[in-house]
């Protein structure tokens, strides 16, 4: 088990070496000047090409391209994400800032994905080739089908602006404050259309993993012990039908972060989703290295906890 | 008990002289849901390739004095904030959506079936550093990868095609290798390789139309996604660029509350005409995957 986490600690460090060169070459070739960004044209007063010209030696912009990179990675390597372009506050501030938000939507979209899609997977497994069956794989195409970004804007309409029942725009009461309750309330919508992406794929997942356990000899042998169907289910079948679940779980918390990019965006979400997208229009490089940054480490952290976890929930698995 | 009895009833009931094309084909003709999706697909995609020939309105006609009508006689969906007619560019935006989802799918679908079929033929080193870089590209949602370059070459729909069928290859090449892997080490194709043939010849004649079933059902998929992360990309301004017409781009105006709250034909078809279309999409795939599995209960 050491020896395997180690071994594949080591290939994410090296994936993450060659993402952040691949990134690197990426962000500074494409065209576009972040100095031009900063110095607004209009109302600039004074002698524009000179002051420019002091931007990009102050960013390091004048040097070659590899002493940048390594300028980077080392002060990378020291917690360090560069500064924003913006307003030259430290970008792992400005993230950490905003992870807050994200992580908050993300979770809660989560347990929405999990209650739905595992709930109705078993009860279309239960009922196999039957008429309910049948329904809950149509909803679950359905799901897969109607893009995030509509379901959002029917939501709104609905829920926001016909019926006025929740709100569309922000975390909370303007002006700061509320408590949990309030919390809860702003991110129902947000949280439950972002949830309602993953449970389609959960649905099937839960369905087909439990079609399967359902089976299997031992729950035969459940069955003819005199145990209880309800138990069976629960006791016997929920928990070996989660074992490939708990994979599809961990390796899809990125898409939801993918996701997010677009909710936060019309649900006015202070995330970082919503500042990659701001980060992007305005050409601020260091903050959109250090988003995407982020998420590769995510990705490969991912990557690691379902390995662990499968082995951990399946002991008839040895790394 | 069902289970096993199934096979040996359907053997019975099915005449000798069908071939296993024929058998898929009525298989996916039975599953009704496919076949009300292909149906669907053929209404749309003729609708998006006669529909501008019939409607004669010039998608991209700006009209200053016709700005955000509501649907009349003249303008059956009414008109956008350029005065626009709806219809026309549901029609034309029809074209480049479906476009782009059939490019991308195929890309990465041909992208997925070579590195897939060297990986699997090859084995040893070439197929442990394909495997790797699948793992990673695979990891990686696809959207924030394009967003990201689409943002720094400017939108542009062969950018697009080009980002997303690199970064959609990994489920064909999946198939395409296990499958390879099964296949190489079959008494048949030793068989061929002892008569002298190259490995050329194999993939192409003995290995590629083996794998032609599932990765049909892959392509399909993508298709599918392709649509879905286009519609995503266009609507955050960041896909398809105006003026030309996508369905995704038409619905970048409803982020405005005005537009979505007194509006609705604004945003209505255009959001209805993705979601059916890949729903359609879907039910094919499922349709076909259900038919190229000999196993199937159908």
């Amino acid at each position: 088990m050491a020896a395997f986490l180690l071994r594949r600690l080591l290939v994410s460090v090296a994936v993450l070496f060659g993402i952040s060169l691949l990134l690197f070459i990426l962000v500074r070739t494409m065209p576009g000047d972040p100095a031009e960004m900063m110095l607004n044209p209009i109302g600039f007063v004074g002698d524009r090409e000179a002051a420019l010209e002091r931007l990009r030696v102050q960013l390091g912009l004048d040097q070659p391209l590899p002493v940048q990179y390594v300028r980077w990675i080392s002060e990378l390597l020291q917690g360090n994400l560069g500064y924003s372009y913006a307003d030259g506050r430290p970008v792992a501030e400005v993230l950490s800032e905003r992870l807050g938000a994200t992580v908050r939507l993300v979770s809660f979209a989560l347990v929405i994905a999990l209650l739905v899609g595992v709930s109705l997977g078993i009860i279309a497994a239960l009922r196999r080739n039957t008429g309910v069956d049948y329904g809950l794989s149509f909803v679950s195409l359905i799901m897969i089908s109607v893009p995030p970004f509509f379901v959002a804007l029917v939501g709104i309409f609905v829920f926001g602006l016909t019926l006025r029942w929740l709100p569309t725009a922000g975390m909370g009461p303007p002006g700061g404050g509320g408590g949990f309750m309030d919390a809860l309330y702003y991110l129902l919508l947000p949280g439950s259309i972002l949830g309602l992406m993953l449970a389609g794929p959960y649905l099937r997942y839960s369905r087909s993993s439990m079609i399967e356990v359902l089976g299997q000899d031992y729950m035969t042998t459940a069955r003819s012990k005199g145990l209880s169907s309800g138990r069976i289910v629960l006791r016997h079948g929920l928990h070996n039908a989660l074992i490939p679940l708990v994979t599809v779980v961990a390796l899809q918390i990125p898409v939801l972060f993918a996701g997010a990019v677009i909710i936060e965006q019309l649900f006015s979400w202070p995330g970082v989703g919503r500042m990659a997208l701001d980060a992007i229009l305005a050409r601020n490089y260091p903050i959109l290295m250090g988003f995407v940054m982020m998420i590769a480490v995510l990705v490969l952290l991912c990557n690691l906890i379902a390995d662990v976890l499968y082995a951990i929930i399946d002991p008839r698995i040895r790394l | 008990m069902s289970e096993i009895v199934a096979p040996v009833a359907l053997a019975s009931s099915v005449p000798r002289e069908l071939s296993p094309r024929k058998l898929a084909l009525r298989r996916f003709l039975r599953h009704r849901l496919a076949v009300v999706g292909a149906v669907a697909l053929l209404l749309v995609v003729l609708a998006a390739v006669v529909g501008p020939l019939i409607l004669r309105i010039d998608p991209n006609l700006v009209d200053p004095l016709a700005i955000r009508q509501p649907p009349s006689g003249e303008h059956l969906l009414g008109t956008d904030s350029a005065g626009r007619d709806v219809l026309a560019r549901l029609l034309a935006g029809g074209r480049v959506s479906l476009l782009v989802g059939l490019t991308v799918a195929l890309t990465a679908t041909v992208i997925g079936l070579v590195l897939g079929a060297v990986a699997g033929f090859f084995g040893g080193w070439v197929d442990a550093v394909l495997s790797r870089i699948t793992d990673v590209v695979l990891s990686f949602p696809t959207l924030i990868v394009v967003i990201i370059i689409v943002a720094f070459t400017g939108p542009s729909i062969t950018t697009m095609i080009l980002a997303v069928g690199l970064f959609e290859w990994p489920t064909a090449f999946r198939i395409v290798r296990g499958l390879v892997l099964s296949l190489r080490d079959q008494d048949s194709i030793r068989a061929v390789r002892g008569l002298g043939a190259s490995t050329t010849h194999i993939l192409i004649r003995h290995v590629i139309p083996s794998v032609v079933a599932p990765l049909t059902v892959v392509a399909t998929i993508l298709v599918a996604q392709a649509i879905l992360l286009e519609a995503g990309l266009s609507f955050l301004g960041l896909g398809v660029p105006p003026p030309t017409a996508s369905w995704g781009n038409m619905l970048n105006e409803a982020q405005s509350f005005t537009v979505l709250q007194s509006m609705p034909w604004l945003w209505i078809p255009a959001g209805c005409a993705i979601a059916i279309t890949v729903l359609a999409v879907n039910f094919i795939g499922d349709g076909l995957r259900d038919a190229s599995d000999p196993r199937s209960r159908r």
